[in-house]
């Protein structure tokens, strides 16, 4: 997988590689329309292992909650400090500056269990 | 005609109308998803029928049979307290549009229950001294319980340390609320409270205690916040207008029974329990919450927020279960500290603090009778008798006086007397001279 | 943000010196105080002359909808008249101004009360027994599956049955009370009739289930005629039936839960038992038990000795879920109700409401799509969905908020959950059929405006005291007090 390159999963996250062996994971722009305006967003603490597909944070707007699920397993290095306070990112800029959690990836073969941006525009089309 | 019945809305004729339209013969026919032989209107157990008169003359007549209330002549507190209530706290609260409206997911057409629900937030973290307040709870018991729950949550640590002066029927709440998720309460006396660090959630104060004692906060809130767990407090408000709040002592959570601030006593509810907390544990506290927002013309307006904490959205995640705030009693509380006001609530905590040490001294000089506080009190303190309660509260209550509360199962002879401002120097002097008399 | 309020706060008219009520004296001989290290140096508060209070509030009163002022058809809710004559018999001395710790030889007319309502309220569920101590629906619940447990607890000290199973149109309540006396939650859907799917049921009614939370009628409104079969299921798999009393409206005098096999239920006495809401409280949630729970009721029960009435502790008991005997206010006004209706006056009630709903729901249906359109009646309440009117944009909201403007509060919306774009009217029996008329009038008029001049709902509310608010706002930067300067 190249430079900025991006996976998508079937619970609407995204992932994009960075620098050497770090992943940034996200949701995506259909993800944060589902949800509304964003008001808070917790995820796990920086140095939290975690699995594929399993449950790293919760995104939260005016009346529902959602479990943010990281796209690929590793150890979580850095989360987005700037959604504290302004987790409208999330709502404005999802694929961006809206990044949720940056992963040191354990297993780059994971990426395989994900879709393409292409697959995953067809995927979203059939919801 | 059948017999009609003023509360239900439809006359005979509308009801026939109704049928008529649904092409029914009966409303029978409505009910038959319910299996036959399931069909069942046997009331037996309940009388008949009466009107709004009759209603009146058999309730009254029911509350004849209870003793002829005289508060100024009652000496009892433990948690609910007789006070002066201002005429202006039940004309205003019993307007129909605040008594008889719903809980204000409505905002646009609820701003009256949500502004006062912002003011009575503002008026608990006053009074506490303390970041931010919830809109209420069912009454101060189960308003600790909920503040050990929060407790545990904030540390993910499931035991708690609490002191074994708080009230004892706080402790059977905390017990029915804790056990059932297999959460361990250590009591500990005050002067031997011994915490690991990372061991309890937190420490369970009450302030003042049961015994009416005013406890070493400084002391206490160090110990808790050395090993690592949350200093919780359940504070009576009017004490926090005179003593220092809790918050200035660094408490992480303060709780307490709101019904001293404008709510009848009424047999024991409804009452209202307080919540606050610091704000870094605000998304971990239970109940609803108001907040200040705009509306779309950009008018400041009043909403309830942060409601994904709660039960109708996280459900089995949710803080708590709670979807009451008490709101009513929560009116009535704030109607109450805004007619007082500053000085007035300042004069009541004080005719309190006077009366009681006046009490105080008087008593304890009769023969026999001795003041068990050590520490400075607020309002309530214990007395050791030289008979036993049971025999003085009877006696006091030949001459119409409802005495302290009979504490005996904890101190020999103790009574647990309560006075506030409702209370004279003649009542006082009254209850001192029967005290005289009685061994 | 705008410093433009509607009302200004307290603190914003509060002037030194002022005070709204005048006091007595200190007429005792001034005590020293402690030192001043324990004491409070300032606290703010407002200031007010009693006028400026009773402004304040009495403007701020009109800023809300209420069933005194208008028609509330909010689903789930029960918002039926509440009675004058009750707050003003709650409000008798002899009930208002006694302490709850008195001695209870004293307070014989208190318990004398209780005892009769705790009767009423077992015979009208059909249960062998009532406490009246817990103070909310809510509370009710918690109860109820604190007794499951309980009860599990001393069949077997080593009882495995953890699972308490729920059906996904249940209120949120029940799951979080179920998680909150620390079992475990499994959802069980509905199938396509709104009634529950007992193939789900029987796949999960084994060794591991404690009990099943029910709500009856369900949260659609609908009487689901498997009842009897669910209860014998759950009884054979070793669980027990749990009742949600929300929906008690439809059914009071018509049937009991405990014949049906129900173990426990809880009553709102502010729903079906028309106590006042207040604003959001205080309710009242008495818990009504079998003989298989009997000796698991929380305290205190009011028990009758020789014409003495007395609270006692049940020998099982969960124990106390608050510090004194429950919300006795409003356990008079209950009293009250039921005095006042009789045993010929309930199932009027019950039978007014069913009526009432399906006048509703017959009179709109082909303006707006019924949640389970393959019932052909419902009970004391109906759900509509928006479904129809989406595609013109409109979403239920949209028409929730359209129905301010024409002065009704609006339905219950977005629950339950399992259908679209949901609105959930429930009448009750307090409103008349011309009431009812002006309403569908009204809902009528709005369908028709969701197809031809959509924008207008897009907007709404226009005439109330405030517009729609900007709730992200609320919850992204929290401003939850007054500051204090």
């Amino acid at each position: 997988m190249s430079q900025n390159e991006i996976r998508y999963s079937k619970e609407h996250e995204w992932v994009k590689s960075t620098e050497q062996g770090l992943f940034l994971v996200g949701v995506t722009e259909f993800a944060q329309e589902q949800m509304g305006d964003v008001v808070y967003v917790e995820m796990d603490d920086v140095g939290t292992s975690c699995n594929q597909f399993t449950k790293v944070g919760e995104i939260e707007s005016v009346k529902a909650v959602s479990d943010l699920y990281t796209p690929i397993g590793g150890e979580i290095v850095e989360v987005n400090e700037e959604l504290i306070n302004n987790p409208e990112l999330v709502n404005n800029d999802p694929l961006n500056g809206g990044w949720m959690l940056k992963i040191k990836v354990s297993d780059i073969q994971e990426i395989n269990n994900l879709m393409t941006e292409e697959e995953y525009k067809n995927y979203i089309q059939q919801l | 005609m059948a017999k009609q019945f003023p509360y239900i809305g439809n006359s005979e004729i509308e009801q026939e109308a109704i049928l008529e339209y649904l092409g029914i013969k009966s409303a029978e026919d409505l009910f038959v998803d319910i299996p036959k032989e399931y069909r069942d209107s046997n009331l037996s157990e309940i009388p008949s029928s009466i009107s709004e008169m009759q209603l009146v003359e058999h309730l009254t007549l029911l509350s004849e049979k209870n003793i002829n209330p005289n508060p100024s002549k009652s000496f009892i507190g433990a948690g609910a307290y007789h006070h002066y209530i201002p005429s202006t706290v039940l004309s205003l609260a019993q307007r129909g549009e605040y008594l008889t409206s719903y809980t204000p997911y409505q905002a646009e057409v609820s701003q009256g229950t949500l502004q006062v629900t912002y003011e009575l937030q503002s008026l608990i973290t006053e009074l506490y001294g303390m970041d931010v307040a919830n809109a209420g709870m069912y009454e101060g018991g189960s308003s600790l319980a909920e503040a050990a729950l929060m407790a545990c949550r904030v540390k993910n640590i499931y035991k708690v340390a609490c002191l074994s002066t708080i009230a004892p029927r706080y402790k059977e709440v905390l017990r029915s609320y804790l056990a059932p998720q297999s959460i361990e309460i250590v009591f500990m006396d005050t002067n031997d409270v011994d915490m690991k660090k990372d061991e309890y959630a937190c420490l369970i104060v009450q302030y003042p205690n049961f015994y009416g004692s005013i406890e070493d906060m400084r002391a206490l809130s160090d110990t808790a916040h050395k090993s690592n767990s949350l200093f919780v407090v359940s504070a009576d408000p009017l004490a926090a207008v005179m003593y220092k709040a809790p918050g200035d002592y660094g408490a992480d959570i303060v709780v307490g029974e709101g019904q001293g601030l404008g709510i009848p006593i009424s047999f024991g509810g409804p009452y209202i329990g307080l919540f606050a907390c610091k704000s870094e544990y605000l998304r971990q506290m239970p109940g609803r919450i108001v907040g200040k927002t705009v509306d779309k013309r950009g008018d400041s307006a009043f909403v309830l927020t942060l409601q994904t904490r709660e039960q109708h959205i996280r459900r089995e995640r949710a803080t708590s279960n709670i979807c009451t705030s008490e709101a009513l009693m929560g009116l009535m509380m704030t109607i109450y500290v805004a007619t007082l006001g500053k000085s007035g609530l300042q004069q009541v905590a004080s005719s309190c603090f006077h009366n009681a040490h006046y009490a105080a001294e008087q008593i304890s000089q009769i023969d026999g009778f001795e003041l068990i506080n050590s520490q400075p009190f607020f309002n309530e303190f214990v007395i050791a008798c030289p008979i036993s309660p049971k025999i003085i509260n009877k006696k006091l209550i030949e001459v119409g006086i409802i005495g302290g509360l009979d504490i005996s199962d904890q101190i020999d002879n103790g009574i647990l007397f309560c006075f506030t401002e409702i209370h004279s120097k003649e009542s006082i002097d009254s209850l001192v001279d029967n005290l005289k008399h009685v061994n | 943000m705008s410093e433009y309020n509607k009302m200004p706060l307290l603190m914003d008219l509060s002037r030194k010196d002022k005070f709204g009520v005048s006091l007595s004296d200190i007429d005792v001989p001034l005590s020293e105080l402690p030192e001043s290290s324990l004491l409070r140096e300032d606290i703010q508060l407002p200031e007010l002359s009693q006028l400026d209070v009773v402004r304040y509030f009495t403007n701020l009163s009109q800023m809300n909808y209420s069933i005194d002022t208008q028609f509330y058809p909010l689903g789930s809710c029960t918002m039926k008249y509440n009675p004058k004559i009750n707050d003003q018999l709650a409000s008798l001395k002899g009930f208002s101004n006694i302490h709850p710790l008195i001695e209870e030889s004293l307070v014989q007319g208190s318990l004398e009360l209780m005892f009769n309502l705790q009767s009423y309220l077992s015979n009208i569920s059909g249960m062998t027994a009532t406490s009246l101590s817990t103070m909310a629906g809510a509370q009710g619940e918690l109860a109820g599956v604190l007794m499951i447990k309980a009860f599990h607890e001393k069949q077997s000290t080593s009882s495995k049955r953890n699972v308490i199973l729920i059906p996904d149109s249940a209120h949120g309540t029940n799951p979080a009370s179920a998680s909150m006396a620390g079992f475990s939650v499994k959802s069980i859907p509905s199938d396509q009739n709104g009634n529950m799917d007992i193939d789900v049921l029987k796949e999960n009614a084994n060794e591991n289930l404690a009990g099943i939370m029910l709500t009856l009628p369900s949260t659609l409104g609908l009487f689901d005629n498997q009842i009897v079969d669910i209860c014998n299921i759950v009884h054979e798999a070793g669980g027990l039936v749990y009742g949600d009393g929300a929906n008690m409206n439809a059914w009071m005098g018509q049937t009991k839960l405990g014949d049906l096999g129900f173990d426990v239920i809880h009553i709102n006495l502010h729903k079906t038992f028309s106590t006042p809401h207040g604003g959001g409280g205080p309710g009242s949630g008495p818990v009504c038990v079998n003989d298989t729970l009997l000796n698991y009721l929380p305290g205190p029960v009011v028990q009758r000795n020789s014409n003495v009435y007395e609270f006692v502790e049940m020998p099982d008991t969960i124990g106390h879920l608050g510090a004194f005997h429950g919300n006795f206010g409003v356990l008079v006004r209950a009293y009250c109700y039921i005095r006042a209706l009789g045993k010929e006056g309930i199932p009027e009630v019950s039978k007014n409401a069913v009526m009432n709903a399906n006048y509703i729901m017959n009179k709109l249906k082909h303006a707006y799509d019924i949640g389970f359109d393959n019932r052909s009646i419902c009970m004391h309440e109906v759900v509509f969905t928006a479904r129809k009117q989406k595609q013109n944009g409109v979403k239920g909201l949209d028409i929730a908020k359209r129905l301010l403007d024409y002065g009704y509060h609006a339905p219950t919306m977005y629950f339950p959950l399992i259908v679209d774009e949901a609105l959930m009217v429930e009448p009750t029996e307090s409103e008349s059929k011309n009431t009812l008329d002006k309403f569908i009038d009204a809902m009528l008029q709005i369908a028709d405006e969701c197809e031809n001049n959509s924008e207008l709902l897009h907007e709404a509310p226009h005439n109330t005291p405030v517009q729609r608010l900007d709730e992200a706002l609320a919850a992204r930067q929290p401003n939850l007090k007054w500051s204090t300067k």
